[in-house]
């Protein structure tokens, strides 16, 4: 058995593997759904309905689909220049802290100033959280994966301090939270009485940059270029290094901006679950968006809609909301594999 | 007793031997799979099945050690599944680990919350109990801290002997070293380089179910969330820190452990003064500056990571 690259894979062949790897996925969570004595057709159109069965379920979706736009773009950004950051989770909550230390009423200033400055401290403070791990890996050659995977373990336990010490909310009644962010730092709703709001906007702004970076850019070219072929890179005269650091401050950027978008935009304070996960499914949306800042768009609204369709389904059906990230994560592997197949054709012989 | 005398006493000792056997597990069956060229992130995720399937089993009314070896196959079969996609297949094995790990982990967990909907204390098994070494475990201090332990702690040491023992005095394990160094030359003895790494990442992600199944079997007796809490990724750490070499990991594996036995004794004493959650980072910080400290001379295997095509070079 060997692979052979394709030459030019046909649109029907580009189209066939994806689709067969949905299938997949859908038979195997019909399998498990089965498992719960639910039925697994009804069930689907469950997950659809509450995804997008109406105009709540749809800005539903869209507002959990915020944040994942924001760490799928952190994470797209870095693997295709090989940095491989699986600290979004880390960066989404220093993001959120940097939200909460500015925005409680530290400075008390009107919104058109105080919303730039929190959007800069979170992209800061997401930003130096990789840029350890980075500037670790390209001085001393420290794997990245295992720093930036347990930067989540000791961050979330750092957060965890701060909202028992110095950052807790003492009309809290108790709860390890913090205080409210200040009216002026709230992000504006989108649409009046919606929980919709103005980060989604951003999440948008953001993947359109990273597209015009990708594009559009040197740093864009260099990035691409590093993550191809570090090595030729280095030989075409590019600071493969300063590629890198740039490359973290970008990814854990945008990791930040997803903890500002939730405390600002959704929760108003920070506690320790505001993020079920959206760093390490932020690693699925980008993967399932092939790396593409765009993609990472439609990407993160169809893991959104998993998430939240699978949630309304499980309280009506009776079926285990974890069915949402056993779909997510086997979409994860079908979809890399499909995406193989695609590029190189199975010859047995 | 002050901070200094605890480190000299026998029960921190065997604390930290307790603490060390489910990363020993771990760290050996991420060694086996690196030494074959393959990165295994699907370790966090392969000890949590590890921890649910030797637990269900147990809790089924399966003997301890039947849900030790269905902790193993389980593992294994999580492990086979991250070899079919990066050995012959050839995906990045960081996107294919952190897949496994992720589906892996969510798997268990809808399977744990289908067989107890409703449970916020899971039901608790009958652990293994500690079986004291006939006379060794006389010996004054290392009886104590070595030879008093459950069984799966001894099962750990033999493992990482008879690791030890593959990799470097039979042909198989020269196989597998040679897979990880330069697998053209494993193909010009006749071997099948596919299947020579296959099966180590499958052994390797047994073993790692192994050591999940330390915690729910042995450590703990009852399968909670997020129960393996990073010990996978500390587990990679070891690797690197012991050299791609099962003693020295081994070693590792000890000393790591004693230092968070350490913290948890230290943690009783300073508590009032300092955050236990500043105790409670120690372990993952000190990973951290382990990396650092060694990775400056790691020698990785050379074809870590790197797909082998057959016939290319």
């Amino acid at each position: 058995m060997r692979l052979e690259p394709r030459e030019a894979p046909s649109l029907l062949v580009t189209i066939t593997y994806p689709a067969l790897a949905i299938l997949v996925v859908l038979v195997f969570a019909g399998f498990l759904v089965s498992l719960s004595g639910a039925n697994p057709f009804s069930v689907f159109g469950l997950v659809v309905k509450g995804a997008a069965g109406s105009q709540f379920a749809l800005f539903e979706t869209l507002t959990r689909a915020t944040p994942l736009i924001f760490t799928g773009l952190a994470a797209a950004v870095a693997f295709r220049a090989k940095l491989w950051n699986i600290g979004a989770e880390a960066q989404l909550y220093m993001g959120a802290v940097a939200t909460v230390v500015f925005g409680t009423g530290l400075l008390p200033l009107p919104a058109p100033i105080l919303i730039p400055i929190l959007l800069i401290v979170a992209a800061l403070a997401g930003a130096l959280t990789l840029l350890g791990p980075t500037f670790l890996k390209v001085r001393f050659g420290v794997d990245e994966v295992v720093t930036t995977l347990l930067l989540n373990f000791i961050v979330i336990l750092f957060v965890s301090l701060l909202l028992e010490g110095p950052l807790k909310d003492p009309m809290g009644m108790g709860w390890p939270q913090t205080k409210k962010v200040i009216v002026e730092a709230q992000l504006p709703k989108l649409i009046q009485g919606k929980r919709l709001h103005f980060g989604f906007l951003l999440a948008l702004i953001a993947a359109v940059t990273v597209w015009i970076i990708n594009t559009r850019t040197a740093l864009g070219y260099e990035m691409k270029a590093v993550g191809f072929n570090p090595r030729a890179a280095r030989f075409a005269g590019m600071k493969v290094d300063r590629v890198m650091l740039k490359t973290a401050l970008l990814s854990g950027g945008l990791a930040g901006l997803a903890g500002l978008s939730e405390v600002a935009g959704l929760k108003g304070n920070l506690t320790l679950d505001l993020s079920p996960g959206f760093g390490y499914a932020g690693i699925v949306v980008a993967m399932l968006a092939l790396l593409h800042p765009l993609g990472v768009v439609a990407a993160a609204i169809f893991v959104a809609g998993i998430f939240v369709g699978a949630d309304a389904m499980s309280r009506s059906a009776q079926v285990p909301s974890y069915i949402a990230q056993v779909m997510v994560a086997s979409a994860l592997l079908a979809m890399v594999t499909a995406v193989m197949f695609t590029r190189y054709r199975l010859r047995w012989k | 007793m002050d901070a200094l005398e605890l480190l000299f006493s026998a029960s921190l000792w065997a604390a930290a031997i307790r603490i060390a056997s489910p990363l020993i597990f771990a760290t050996l069956g991420e060694l086996i799979s690196e030494r074959a060229g393959v990165l295994n992130l699907g370790i966090e995720g392969i000890m949590t099945v590890g921890a649910f399937a030797g637990w269900f089993t147990v809790y089924q009314g399966g003997d301890l050690w039947l849900g030790v070896l269905v902790a193993a196959l389980a593992g294994a079969a999580f492990g086979l599944l991250h070899a079919v996609l990066v050995v012959p297949l050839g995906l990045s094995q960081h996107v294919t680990g952190i897949g496994i790990t992720l589906f892996a982990a969510s798997l268990t967990y809808y399977i744990y919350r289908l067989a107890f909907p409703e449970v916020t204390s899971p039901p608790k098994i009958e652990p293994f109990q500690p079986w004291p070494v006939p006379i060794l475990s006389d010996i004054p201090f290392f009886g104590e801290a070595l030879f008093r332990q459950t069984p799966l702690t001894y099962l750990a040491f033999i493992a990482a002997g008879l690791v030890g023992w593959f990799l470097y005095r039979t042909p198989a394990g020269l196989a597998v070293r040679t897979a990880g160094e330069n697998p053209a030359a494993v193909e010009a003895q006749g071997i099948d380089v596919t299947r020579v790494r296959m099966l180590a990442v499958v052994a390797g992600s047994a073993l790692m179910g192994i050591g999940g199944a330390f915690l729910t079997l042995s450590a703990f007796n009852s399968f909670y969330f997020e129960m393996v809490n990073g010990r996978g990724w500390i587990a990679i750490a070891l690797v690197v820190f012991g050299s791609w070499r099962p003693g020295k990991a081994l070693l590792g594996a000890v000393l790591f452990a004693a230092f968070d036995a350490y913290q948890l004794r230290l943690q009783q004493l300073a508590g009032a003064f300092v955050p236990y959650q500043i105790f409670l980072m120690l372990p993952y910080a000190l990973s951290i500056l382990a990396l650092i400290v060694m990775s400056r001379r790691a020698a990785y295997p050379r074809a870590l990571m790197i797909p082998y095509r057959k016939g290319e070079r």
